[in-house]
């Protein structure tokens, strides 16, 4: 008789209803395989054991060049910011094999049309991600850490005598171990949008360039002896790493995979997913109806990104008031301030100059909406990151003026009467723009359940569009006229005329 | 049991399954045909809960395809269109990584294995590498994979499309035992004589669509009408044809010969069988002329052509 596996529903810590010691138990079904696999691979164990047995001993003997090089030219106090910087680049070699190991268990399975059995299984999306993305590492990494053992023995035995700092170890195999996972996570993220090893090698080089000028910078850091920017790049590399997870995992799934058939880049198709989404459906005819059914519902799916912006704002905001409080040398010198009379008169030149100055208008307009269009594009690069930077620098500015002990003079209802006016209508429409730049920056890394990641992004590309156009547009221009027709006159009487 | 309604899954602005509802009743073996592209292998991606229904819903074995994704694959074996091996590996090794994905315990991975490599011939190849088999020995790995973990469902894609005519057979054989064992099956194939010979009911699927379901008597029926019977006789019948077409719907005749349409041969054939024997005739056989799923399918597909050119160009005029 036929058998029923039963699979249990629910769980505390359940991932896609597997309780967490089982995900990895069942990811590590698929480890193994994997690796055993690619133990059988000689493409892929070639350069492995070179690079983890050979080059190892090819950079002792480099080591003993640039040793004596410095020696023979008076340069031996350099020896030391030099020799850190070998072992990395022995630990990186290994580790980029595991990009390669990467694209060939995803594409290659996919292309061998392995893929389909394998994800008829219960194994959950999240297991089946995690297997193979510790596949695809564990091997580099292994040879990474052998090669550089090799080579750090070599130096701490061998003629050289050098004895490093325990952290310089740490730091190097931690630098290692997230490069390989920023490289695997990412290869996840190219294969799993590709159908061919050769289109996924091409899209490839956007890992292993970055990765490589990431790399000669830790380098350049390293010589320079300013080791401690290195954990900054550490964290850097970890926030990458969870994001680069966070949408591996998400794009891995069975039908992003399966319902992918060829490498096309369908412009007709997306201009009609855009077109639509931007013009709105067939109850759209006039423009309140684009404004009630197509632009304003919108607004709730910012939600969460605006609750992320407001707190980057007030956030950077109370930062830039406490550095200019307690970092006096950033603060504006005295000398600034005892010519408070010509201050004063400049700024109330400025002032006469801009006010009631058409012409005004549009440079605040186009200023602030080229920002916050460079933040759009940039967040697009940078999940999200750049957009909210971009568009909350200004209330840093403004926190870290109105911290400056030498404007107080000035006191705060100035500061009030220059500032508020505008920014009632400014303000919001500066957290809703970079909200919407936020969402397309992150939307790549979470697309919505049921789409895929170019549709995702081809839908928030629209929301931003029509959310700018709709909203921000003329929020922009209303700030701008409050800004020249009545922040002047306000300031004017804050002033005292 | 297989239980689809309305199932319906479209890729971007293409519907690649539309409106798709049937069931399999436990036991039963569904052969599901349609030319290729017409949406068979997408229905069975949605019945495996790799594909996500844009509409409807169906259940396997009990489970939910939409919310219990995993109960669903855990109970079904799938023989996917390509065999898929990993042809580094050997077939034992091979069979256990699945069994542990299935989790059958190390005993029972092994006997489960070893009993269907036997079952299926392919005992003595259990030493060399996959990418060694034939390409038929690869489709019975694959197959032995699907029904590694005894699965109450399977759902087999084209089972016998490589193999050698001994081969196919033992796979005919295993799939009719499968049924005997109260499995439910849904067939996907090209291989009409098989699928006459092994499905209980048969569904031809077109531009996603379900446009006929079965049994075959039912689409013989349908399609292509009653049933044709033949009649051989001893000697000319001479005058008794014309008495013999006010009877029965000839179709064909011949001096010695003669075919008939009748909507109820239980009546019709003791009748004629007296009349002819009253006219002193004797007969030597009366058999059934046997209907082929291949003309039925045939005339299903030419009729829902048909159909859809009228629509076609009914929607044309109203233009």
């Amino acid at each position: 008789m036929a058998t029923t596996l039963s699979v249990k529903r629910t769980h505390r810590l359940d991932i896609e209803g597997h309780p967490l010691g089982e995900t990895l138990r069942n990811a590590l079904i698929v480890t193994r395989r994997e690796v055993r696999d690619s133990f059988r691979d000689w493409r892929i164990m070639a350069p492995i054991l070179g690079l983890t047995l050979v080059f190892p001993m090819l950079a002792q003997g480099m080591t003993r060049i640039f040793t004596n090089f410095f020696v023979s030219n008076g340069a031996a106090p350099l020896i030391d910011n030099f020799l850190p910087l070998l072992p990395m680049i022995v630990g990186f070699f290994p580790v980029s094999i595991s990009l390669v190991i990467a694209l060939e268990t995803f594409v290659g399975e996919k292309e061998r049309r392995s893929l389909e059995p394998l994800l008829s299984t219960p194994l959950t999306n999240t297991e089946l991600y995690v297997g193979k993305a510790f596949a695809a590492m564990i091997p580099p990494l292994m040879a990474s850490y052998i090669g550089m053992g090799i080579y750090l023995g070599g130096l701490i035995f061998g003629a050289q005598q050098w004895r490093p700092e325990l952290e310089l170890i740490i730091q190097i195999l931690i630098l290692t171990t997230a490069q390989a996972l920023v490289m695997v996570t990412g290869a996840v993220v190219v294969s799993s949008q590709t159908t061919s090893t050769r289109a996924s090698n091409l899209l490839a080089s956007f890992i292993i360039i970055p990765v490589s000028m990431l790399v000669m910078l830790e380098s350049f850091i390293m010589v320079t002896n300013n080791r401690y920017v290195l954990w900054y790049i550490v964290v850097g590399l970890i926030v990458v790493d969870i994001l680069l997870f966070s949408m591996g995992a998400r794009i891995f799934n069975r039908e992003e995979l399966l319902g992918r058939a060829i490498d096309e880049i369908n412009l007709k198709w997306a201009w009609k997913l855009f077109w639509g989404r931007l013009r709105g459906g067939p109850n759209v005819r006039t423009l309140a109806d684009w404004y009630r059914y197509n632009v304003l519902p919108v607004l709730p799916t910012l939600r969460p990104a605006m609750v992320i912006v407001a707190i980057c704002i007030v956030a950077i905001f109370v930062g830039g008031f406490v550095v200019a409080r307690v970092r006096p040398d950033l603060q504006i010198p005295d000398s600034v301030a005892a010519g408070q009379t010509n201050l004063m008169n400049n700024f109330k030149k400025v002032i006469e100059f801009a006010g009631d100055n058409p012409h005004s208008v549009i440079a605040a307009v186009v200023q602030n909406g080229r920002v916050l269009l460079a933040a759009t594009i940039l967040s697009v690069f940078s999940f999200g990151v750049f957009g909210v930077f971009f568009a909350i620098v200004p209330f840093g500015i403004v926190g870290f003026l109105l911290g400056q002990p030498a404007l107080a003079f000035l006191g705060i209802g100035t500061f009030a009467a220059a500032i508020v006016p505008h920014s009632l209508v400014e303000v919001p429409a500066t957290v809703i723009a970079a909200s919407a730049a936020l969402r397309l920056g992150m939307i790549i890394t979470r697309p919505p359940e049921g789409q895929g990641v170019w549709e995702a992004f081809v839908l928030a590309l629209a929301d931003a569009l029509k959310v700018g156009i709709g909203i921000v547009l003329p929020l922009l221009v209303l700030a701008a006229i409050i800004e020249v027709y009545v922040t002047p006159h306000i300031v004017q009487m804050a002033l005292g005329g | 049991m297989i239980e689809a309604e309305g199932l319906t899954k479209d890729f971007k602005d293409f519907r690649a399954v539309d409106d798709v509802t049937f069931t399999v009743p436990a036991g039963s073996v569904l052969a599901v045909l349609g030319p290729n592209g017409a949406g068979k292998t997408t229905t069975v991606r949605m019945l495996t809960s790799l594909l996500r229904p844009t509409s409807g819903r169906a259940s396997v074995a009990g489970y939910d395809i939409l919310t219990q994704p995993a109960q669903v694959r855990a109970n079904v074996g799938v023989l996917t269109e390509q065999h898929g091996l990993y042809e580094r590996m050997r077939a034992l090794e091979y069979l256990d990584f699945f069994g542990r994905v299935y989790r059958l315990s190390a005993q029972e991975r092994r006997k489960r294995a070893l009993d269907l490599l036997e079952r299926f011939g392919l005992a003595d190849a259990t030493n060399k590498r996959l990418g060694e088999y034939s390409k038929g020995m690869k489709q019975k790995l694959a197959l032995v994979r699907a029904m590694l973990h005894n699965p109450p469902v399977l759902l087999l894609d084209e089972p016998t499309s490589a193999m050698d005519p001994q081969s196919a057979k033992l796979v005919r054989d295993a799939i009719v035992e499968l049924q005997r064992d109260r499995r439910t099956i849904i067939l996907t194939t090209h291989n009409l004589n098989e699928a006459q010979i092994l499905a209980d009911r048969i569904a031809v699927i077109r531009r996603g669509r379900i446009i006929a379901n079965g049994t075959f008597a039912e689409l013989s029926q349908r399609f292509v009408g009653d049933p044709v019977m033949e009649i051989q006789f001893a000697q000319p019948l001479n005058g008794v044809a014309k008495e013999l077409a006010s009877m029965v719907e000839v179709v064909d005749s011949a001096e010695l010969s003669l075919r008939y349409r009748t909507p109820d041969p239980k009546v019709t054939n003791p009748a004629i069988l007296r009349k002819l024997s009253a006219h002193g005739v004797d007969v030597i056989t009366l058999s059934e002329v046997k209907q082929s799923l291949e003309a039925v399918y045939l005339q299903i597909v030419a009729e829902d052509e048909e159909a859809e050119g009228q629509a076609q160009h009914g929607n044309h005029t109203q233009r």
